[in-house]
C-alpha cells in the first residue's frame, strides 16, 4: 500500500483523479440505473392497475350475468396486440369471484374455471393471502419470483363481486431496462472518455513542473547545478512562487561560488605578486651592487681583450637578471603624469609595426577628450599589453578592436580581437605567472597587467564570448586634479 | 357440483333482452357494421407505459366496442326498408360479405335494406315479435317454439340439401374423448339457450342417454355464437363444445387453424338448416319479392359468388315439417 503513495506526482495525481472520477461515474450511474429501474416498475404496476381498473368496470356487468364467455373477451382483448407491437402485454389476467375462486382466466388451462386461485400453485398462495387482509378497494400489488401482480377490485357502485388480477412476467420490462441500462453506461463512458484524458493532462501538467523542480534540487544537493532552473511554469500560484524562490536560491548560489573561487584567485595572485615582489627585491639590492662594482672595475682600465670580454657577458647577464626582475616588480607608485587623447595615438605609431607584420587592423575607438587623473605609464603598458596580445591571437587580415569609455567615476577600457580562443585550462590561470602556452614572451604580460590593475584598485576579466576574446578592465578614476 | 346454467342466468337474459330490445330503435343499422369494423380494427388491445390520455382513449374505444354506442336510426328513406335480423346461424363476422349481400338485396328488391345484427336469438326473436324487424334468419328452435308467430320464408341448402348437424367438439389436445357422456363434470359451451344444434341437441343426446343436463356439467357457458363455441373449446376455456356443423366447416376453409385445435367426437342426426323467417303481418308483397329473390339467388354470378361466401348452395321454399325430429325434441324436455 505504502508503495502507491511513494509513487510519482507524475503518475500519483492523475491515477488518484481518475479513480475518482471512475468512482463518482459509476455512483452517477448506479443510482440512475436504480432509479430508471423503479420507475419502470412503477410505470408497470400504474399502468397495470390502469388497465386492471378499466377492465373491471366492463367486467362486472358480465360477472354480475354470470357471462363467463364475455367475462372472457373482455380480460383476453389485452393480450392480442399484433405480433411486433413494441407495448408491454401481461402474461395472464385472472377475474376471481368473492371467494378467490377463478371466474375466468386468459389461460384457462393454466387456471381453470371455478378453481380455487391458491390452487394454482406459483406466487398465488401468497397473493391470496395478502388480497384475504387487504382493504375492500385497494390497488394489490404483489411482486413474485418471476411475475408481478396488481390486483384492482371488481366492483360498482360499492358493490363488490371480485377481483380482476393482471399478471406481468417481470422479463417484459427487463429488455427496456436494459435499453435505458446501456443508454446510461453509454453516456457514463462519454463522459470518462472526456473527463479521464482531461485529468490526465491536468494531472501532468500539476506534477510535472513538481518533477522538474524536486529533480533540480537533487542537484542542487549534489553540488551547485550549471543549468539555471526550469522556468517554465508561467502563473502566479504557489507552484509559481515556489519556483521564483527555488530560482533566487539557485542564482544566490551561484554567486556565492563565483565570489568564492575569485577570492582564491584574487588571494593567490597577491600571493604571488607578494613572493615575487620580495624576491625581485632580495635580488635588486645585490644586483645593484654586482653592476656597480662591475663598473668600476672596467672604469680602472688595464684589462687584457679576454677579461674585458669576459665582464661584458657578466655585465650583459645580469642586465637581463635586472630587466627580468623589473619586470616582476611592477612599481605603481611611480610618479607620472596622467593619460591623455594623445597616448592612445602614441600607442597606435608604437604597435603599428607589429600589427603590420600580423596583417591585423587597429581600431580604436575612445570617448577620451581630456585628461584622465590617472598615471600614464601604466595606463599606456596596460594597453600595450593588451593589444599586443590581441594581435597575436588574431586571425591574420582580421581586426582588433578597442573601446576607452571615460564614465563617472571610472574608466573602462575594453579589447575584442577574432581568432583562436583562450583554452579553458589556461583560463583559470590567466593571469598568473608564465601561465601563457605561447612559445615566444616573457609569461608576463598578463600578469604585469593584473598588479598593475590591482595596484590601481581596478578590475580585470576575460571572456570568451562566441568568436571574439574580450578583456575588460575597469580602473577608478575621480575627477581630474 | 354445483350447477352454474341456474333459471337465473337464463332469467337474467330475458330480462336484460327486453329491456334492450325497447330501445332497439337506437341500435345497429345493419349498414353501421363496417363502421364497427373499423372501430374494431383500431382497437389494438395491449398497452403501453403511457399517459393516462391514451389510456382513457383506449377506455372509450373498449367501451364503444362492447356496449355497441351506434350511430343513431337515420330513420326511412322515401320508402321504407326492409330491415332483416341476422342471428349467429353463420360465421357472422364476415362483414364485408355481409355488405355485399345486402346491397345486392336492395339491388333485386329496388328498395333499401338493413341487416340488423343480434347475438342472440332471443333478442331476435324479440325484434321479430315487436315488429322492429322484418325478417330474421334465426335458428329452426325458436321457429319451432314460437311456431305460428312467424312465416317461413325459405329455408336455405347445405351441400345442395336443408340439412345441417350438431358437432361435439373438444379441444384437439383431448384424445379420449368419444361421447359427450365422458364429459361430465366438465366446463361445456353453448351457443345460445335457443340454439338447437348448439344447446338443444347436445342437452338431448345427454337426457336421452339418461343424465339431467342441468346438473351433467360443473358449468356451462354460452357464448352467443357458434364461432365463439369453437374459440372456447380451442382456447381450453371450455373441454367441450357443441356447435352447428355448417359453421365448423365454414370456419374449417376460412379459419382452419381455429378448427385445428379442436377435435369433433361426434356428430349428431340432421336438422332442417336455420331457416329465414318472416313476421306474421308481412306485406304479401315484401314476402312474395324477397322470396324470389332468395330462391333466385343462385341464378346470377354475384348470387352464387355470394352464397359461397356464406357456404350455401341456395334457397328452397321448404316446409315446416323438415323441423319436426325438434318439435320432438322440444317435447320431449317439455314432458319432463
Amino acid at each position: 500500500m505504502r508503495r502507491w503513495f511513494d509513487l510519482s506526482f507524475r503518475y500519483k495525481v492523475p491515477l488518484w483523479g481518475s479513480a475518482l472520477i471512475v468512482i463518482a461515474a459509476l455512483a452517477v450511474s448506479a443510482a440512475f440505473m436504480a432509479q430508471a429501474y423503479d420507475d419502470l416498475r412503477r410505470d408497470l404496476v400504474d399502468s397495470s392497475a390502469s388497465l386492471g381498473r378499466a377492465l373491471a368496470r366492463n367486467v362486472f356487468p358480465a360477472m354480475l350475468n354470470d357471462e363467463v364467455w364475455r367475462a372472457f373477451e373482455i380480460i383476453r382483448a389485452p393480450l392480442s396486440a399484433t405480433p411486433g407491437d413494441s407495448t408491454v402485454q401481461p402474461e395472464i389476467l385472472l377475474a376471481l369471484d368473492q371467494r378467490q375462486q377463478v371466474f375466468v382466466a386468459t389461460d384457462p388451462v393454466a387456471a381453470p374455471l371455478s378453481i380455487q386461485m391458491s390452487e394454482i400453485g406459483g406466487d398465488y398462495p401468497a397473493l391470496a393471502r395478502q388480497l384475504a387482509t387487504a382493504p375492500e378497494t385497494a390497488t394489490v400489488e404483489h411482486i413474485g419470483e418471476q411475475h408481478l401482480y396488481v390486483a384492482v377490485p371488481i366492483a360498482d357502485d360499492g358493490m363488490r363481486l371480485g377481483t380482476l388480477v393482471v399478471v406481468h412476467s417481470k422479463d417484459v420490462f427487463l429488455p427496456r431496462f436494459w435499453s435505458v441500462a446501456q443508454r446510461g453506461a453509454l453516456t457514463g463512458l462519454l463522459v470518462l472518455a472526456l473527463l479521464l484524458p482531461i485529468n490526465w493532462y491536468w494531472g501532468r501538467r500539476m506534477a510535472g513542473p513538481l518533477v522538474d523542480l524536486a529533480r533540480s534540487i537533487d542537484s542542487v544537493s549534489e553540488g551547485v547545478p550549471h543549468t539555471p532552473p526550469p522556468t517554465d511554469y508561467p502563473y502566479r500560484d504557489e507552484l509559481g512562487r515556489l519556483f521564483d524562490a527555488y530560482g533566487l536560491m539557485v542564482r544566490t548560489l551561484q554567486d556565492k561560488n563565483r565570489l568564492e573561487k575569485e577570492m582564491i584567485r584574487s588571494e593567490r595572485l597577491a600571493a604571488i605578486g607578494r613572493l615575487s615582489a620580495g624576491v625581485a627585491h632580495e635580488i635588486n639590492n645585490p644586483l645593484g651592487g654586482m653592476l656597480v662594482a662591475l663598473d668600476n672595475f672596467k672604469r680602472r682600465g688595464g684589462h687584457d681583450q679576454r677579461t674585458l670580454k669576459t665582464v661584458a657577458m657578466i655585465e650583459r647577464g645580469l642586465s637581463q637578471i635586472r630587466d627580468t626582475v623589473g619586470a616582476m616588480l611592477v612599481e605603481a607608485k611611480v610618479k607620472s603624469r596622467d593619460f591623455g587623447p594623445q597616448d592612445l595615438d602614441d600607442l597606435v605609431t608604437l604597435l603599428a609595426a607589429e600589427a603590420r607584420k600580423r596583417k591585423v587592423t587597429i581600431d580604436i575607438d575612445s570617448n577620451l577628450s581630456e585628461e584622465v587623473p590617472l598615471p600614464a605609464t601604466l595606463l599606456r603598458q596596460i594597453l600595450m599589453n593588451l593589444l599586443l596580445n590581441a594581435i597575436q591571437a588574431s586571425d591574420p587580415s582580421a581586426e582588433v578592436h578597442c573601446t576607452v569609455r571615460r564614465t563617472d567615476g571610472a574608466v573602462v577600457v575594453e579589447t575584442f580581437n577574432t581568432g583562436r580562443p583562450i583554452p579553458e585550462e589556461v583560463m583559470s590561470h590567466l593571469f598568473e605567472p608564465f601561465a601563457t602556452g605561447k612559445e615566444n614572451g616573457s609569461g608576463l604580460g598578463l600578469w604585469v597587467t593584473y598588479q598593475i590593475v590591482s595596484q590601481l584598485g581596478g578590475q580585470i576579466v576575460a571572456e570568451r564570448l562566441e568568436e571574439t576574446t574580450r578583456f575588460r578592465v575597469v580602473l577608478p578614476a575621480g575627477e581630474s586634479a | 357440483m354445483k350447477n352454474h346454467e341456474n333459471s337465473r342466468t337464463e332469467s337474467a337474459r330475458w330480462a336484460w333482452n327486453g329491456a334492450v330490445g325497447t330501445e332497439n330503435g337506437c341500435r345497429a343499422r345493419s349498414a353501421g357494421l363496417p363502421w364497427r369494423n373499423k372501430t374494431g380494427k383500431k382497437l389494438i388491445w395491449g398497452y403501453e407505459l403511457v399517459t393516462a390520455t391514451r389510456m382513457k382513449t383506449w377506455i372509450a374505444a373498449v367501451l364503444v366496442l362492447l356496449f355497441g354506442a351506434l350511430a343513431p336510426d337515420a330513420g326511412a328513406a322515401h320508402q321504407a326498408p326492409v330491415r332483416i335480423g341476422l342471428t349467429a346461424t353463420f360465421p357472422n363476422d364476415q362483414y364485408r360479405a355481409l355488405e355485399e349481400w345486402r346491397r345486392y338485396l336492395e339491388r333485386r328488391l329496388e328498395r333499401p335494406v338493413e341487416f340488423v345484427r343480434r347475438d342472440s336469438y332471443a333478442e331476435a326473436m324479440d325484434l321479430l315479435r315487436l315488429q322492429k324487424i322484418d325478417f330474421a334468419w334465426v335458428c329452426e328452435y325458436p321457429f319451432v317454439f314460437f311456431k305460428g308467430q312467424m312465416k317461413l320464408l325459405a329455408i336455405p341448402l347445405y351441400r345442395g340439401r336443408p340439412y345441417y348437424q350438431s358437432y361435439l367438439i373438444v379441444p384437439a389436445g383431448d384424445r379420449s374423448t368419444r361421447s359427450i357422456t365422458q364429459l361430465e363434470g366438465t366446463v361445456f359451451a353453448y351457443a345460445d339457450p335457443y340454439s338447437n344444434t348448439g344447446y338443444l341437441s347436445p342437452r338431448f343426446d345427454l337426457q336421452q342417454a339418461g343424465y339431467d343436463p342441468q346438473q351433467f356439467f360443473r358449468k356451462t357457458i354460452f357464448t352467443w355464437s357458434h364461432r365463439k363455441t369453437v374459440e372456447a373449446v380451442a382456447s381450453g376455456l371450455a373441454q367441450g363444445g357443441a356447435v352447428s356443423s355448417h359453421v365448423w366447416e365454414t370456419l374449417s376453409t376460412v379459419k382452419p387453424e381455429l378448427t385445428a385445435a379442436t377435435r369433433v367426437v361426434t356428430t349428431s342426426a340432421e336438422f332442417g338448416f336455420p331457416p329465414f323467417v318472416a313476421r306474421t303481418g308481412i306485406g304479401a308483397a315484401v314476402f312474395d319479392d324477397l322470396q324470389r329473390v332468395l330462391l333466385t339467388m343462385s341464378e346470377d354470378e354475384d348470387g352464387r359468388r355470394l352464397l359461397r361466401h356464406l357456404n350455401l348452395d341456395g334457397f328452397m321454399r321448404g316446409d315446416p315439417a323438415l323441423y319436426d325430429r325438434v318439435d320432438s325434441m322440444i317435447r320431449s324436455f317439455s314432458a319432463q
